[in-house]
């Protein structure tokens, strides 16, 4: 018996809106067998997972602070991926953004109103810009892969990041922990709520917003996913690859960064060596879960967020590893994968050398 | 033992790991197939390694295990790549991600224990020669493996028909599934061999680099490893001369910070990243030199019309 794929005479509509939703039942699955396998109570544990997240209003604040800048990097990839522009650095350039972002309130304390804020958003949304520059330059001027080059710099950036952290941006009042200063003020983001909730989940909202209408209504939109799917059609329409290369960098680096300097100046308060638990990479799965598509990220943002929590439940609830949040999100990352062949192809599955003749046709 | 003497071995046990990796994946993108997941499978062989060495207290099985788990983790990524035709860069980061994640669950409770290490050769009389013995034949099994695989890889790639095959295979699939020849299975069997190397990559960092297991102890390596692929322009002699290079930077860094030269140990350890870098954008500056030797189609799905 063997499994092929029979290309579909156009793109399945139900599909592509249904691949995603099967994709996580198939996720939620594998988690119910791997927790039988760990001894527990598969229903009960998945309850703890993924529903528990979304049942008490401060786990749902919670909820926002985490997909926030899930979606904000989300969206930005989303245009990437779209264009085939392989920005695997997001974790990269949300450090740098941090690291930009923090300039001003670590440096200049006593600056604590109001167009602080303003600037430290600014500031980090163009330290993730400029750090993103790097791989499209490479890219652009030398045709250099921006896969391994983006990928390259994360691991520089948190370097970078660590160098000032423990050296000259430690805080000396600080017992010497390897962490900055406080911020204070408007060096904080306004929060809602509780008080966890902060601005950044606001910006998510606009970016999503803004790509969106931009990805379905403008012309750009449109140059996107025409150099993404046919780069010579693009060609002969006159769009430069190379400025989709740009845009699309500076775009994705600097939305990285705005979630980095939020993540500082919102949820810790204070520059600390690790700023994200991985967010660059989750928002990877996000942009694929989401369909590449804006919205869609949204969604798929709240989702991933939802296992971020569950991984924190589950380590106090079930007292298993907060690790297995990562090993979700890498199943149901194949799992997106795996059924987005359902769009194009149909499977079938052939059951001996007979069958295969006749289906030959 | 003299100072130049340890720096050699030193040397040999930073490339060991890329050489490893990148031979493997070498062949898997001859074939036209471009695995990103090396560092996930790679990792994975890591601990796989490492649990089996642990508990049976045998190295030999824990570099059996990790084999076997990076073929398995390449696996995976044949069915998807494959078998569904799914985007190969984005199956490979899922690969990527799901290693990470996977080896961090697995060695959580192995974290720092002291691991089996993977025993040097000692020939008598050999290994006693000063300077040269410890060097040519002081090193374990895993060494002496990664040049054999070089040079084994680089005779089956230019001499033989199943290298044939294998390059035509990446070159056009569509001439050779014309000429009968099954893709698919040419590329899955390329894949396998690419996750097997990938294991013993990952082992030997458990079981020889540091015997013990901490979590993402691949530390970009098995990037470094697709990079060095590019450097290499997919011909494997040149494999060998890459990861050497690497590993001599590295080390180089290594003993700079020793020094304690003034320079922040952080510059020191971003050397391998940013020479990465350098290294990829010399050659992917001379385009005839990468163009002539790029499989065509790699990265691109086939799916056979019936």
């Amino acid at each position: 018996m063997r499994l092929v794929l029979e290309r579909r005479a156009e793109r399945s509509r139900l599909m592509t809106w249904l691949s995603p939703v099967l994709a996580v039942a198939l996720t939620l699955l594998a988690g119910a067998v791997i927790f039988s396998l760990m001894g527990l109570d598969p229903a009960h544990a998945l309850y703890v997972y993924f529903l528990e997240p979304v049942l008490w209003w401060w786990s749902l604040e919670e909820l926002v602070v985490k997909a926030a800048p899930l979606v904000l990097i989300g969206v930005g990839l989303a245009v990437c991926f779209r264009a085939n522009v392989w920005n695997i650095g997001a974790e990269g350039q949300l450090t740098m953004g941090a690291l930009f972002g923090s300039a001003l309130p670590i440096l200049w304390h006593e600056f604590q109103s109001f167009p602080v804020m303003v600037l430290m958003l600014m500031m980090g949304a163009l330290g993730g810009a400029l750090y993103a520059a790097i791989p499209a330059y490479l890219r652009t001027r030398f045709g250099t892969n921006e896969i391994l080059t983006s990928l390259m710099l994360v691991y520089v950036a948190q370097l970078i990041a660590d160098w000032f952290i423990r050296g000259p941006w430690r805080d000396p009042q600080g017992f010497n922990f390897p962490k900055s200063v406080q911020f204070e003020g408007w060096q904080l983001l306004p929060t809602f709520g509780d008080g966890r909730m902060h601005l950044g989940a606001g910006l998510a909202l606009v970016a999503v917003v803004v790509l969106y209408v931009l990805m379905s209504r403008t012309l750009k939109g449109f140059e996107v996913r025409v150099v993404g799917t046919a780069p010579r059609a693009g060609t002969f329409a006159g769009f430069s690859s190379k400025r989709m290369v740009w845009f699309c960098l500076l775009l994705s680096g600097g939305l990285a960064g705005l979630a980095g300097i939020c993540e500082v100046a919102g949820p810790s308060g204070h520059l600390q060596p690790a700023i994200s638990p991985g967010y660059g990479f989750t928002a990877i799965i996000v942009a694929f879960l989401g369909r590449l598509n804006p919205a869609g990220v949204l969604v798929a943002g709240v989702m991933l967020g939802i296992s971020y929590l569950g991984g924190e439940a589950a380590q106090i609830d079930l007292g298993i590893s907060d690790k297995t949040a990562q090993v979700f999100q890498g199943i149901l990352l194949f799992f997106i994968l795996a059924c987005d062949t359902l769009i194009l192809y149909r499977i079938r599955l052939l059951r001996s050398q007979t069958a295969y003749g006749d289906a030959g046709r | 033992m003299t100072g130049l003497e340890a720096v050699i071995l030193t040397i040999i046990t930073a490339s060991t790991p890329l050489l490893l990796a990148a031979i493997g994946e070498l062949v898997v993108e001859r074939s036209g197939v471009l695995n990103l997941g090396v560092e996930g499978m790679m990792v994975v062989g890591a601990v796989c390694g490492f649990v089996a060495a642990y508990t049976t207290g045998s190295a030999a099985l824990g570099v059996l295990a990790a084999v076997l788990a990076g073929m398995a983790m390449s696996l995976l990524f044949g069915f998807l790549t494959q078998t569904l035709a799914t985007n190969q860069v984005a199956s490979g980061l899922a690969l990527t991600l799901l290693g990470l994640g996977l080896s961090g669950l697995i060695g959580e409770s192995f974290t720092g224990l002291p691991g089996v290490t993977l025993q040097p050769f000692d020939i008598p009389v050999l290994t006693d020669i000063p300077f040269f013995g410890p060097i040519l034949f002081g090193q374990d099994v895993l060494v002496y493996t990664s040049f054999l695989l070089v040079f084994a890889v680089s005779y089956v790639m230019t001499r033989t028909r199943i290298g044939l095959v294998i390059r035509a295979v990446g070159d056009n699939h569509d001439s050779a599934h014309a000429l009968g020849y099954n893709v698919l299975a040419v590329r899955y069997g390329c894949i396998l061999f690419g996750g097997a190397c990938a294991g013993l990559a990952g082992a030997y960092l458990s079981l020889s680099y540091t015997p013990q297991w901490v979590e993402n102890m691949t530390s970009g390596r098995g990037w470094i490893a697709l990079a060095l692929v590019v450097f290499a322009t997919w011909i494997a002699r040149r494999v060998l001369v890459g990861a050497y290079l690497f590993g001599t930077v590295w080390i180089m860094g290594l003993y700079a910070q020793g020094l304690g030269i003034g320079i922040p140990s952080q510059v020191l350890s971003s050397f391998p990243y940013l020479i990465t870098i350098l290294v990829l954008v010399l050659i992917s500056r001379n385009r005839t030199l990468t163009k002539i030797n790029t499989p065509a189609c790699i990265g691109r799905t086939f799916v056979p019309d019936r």
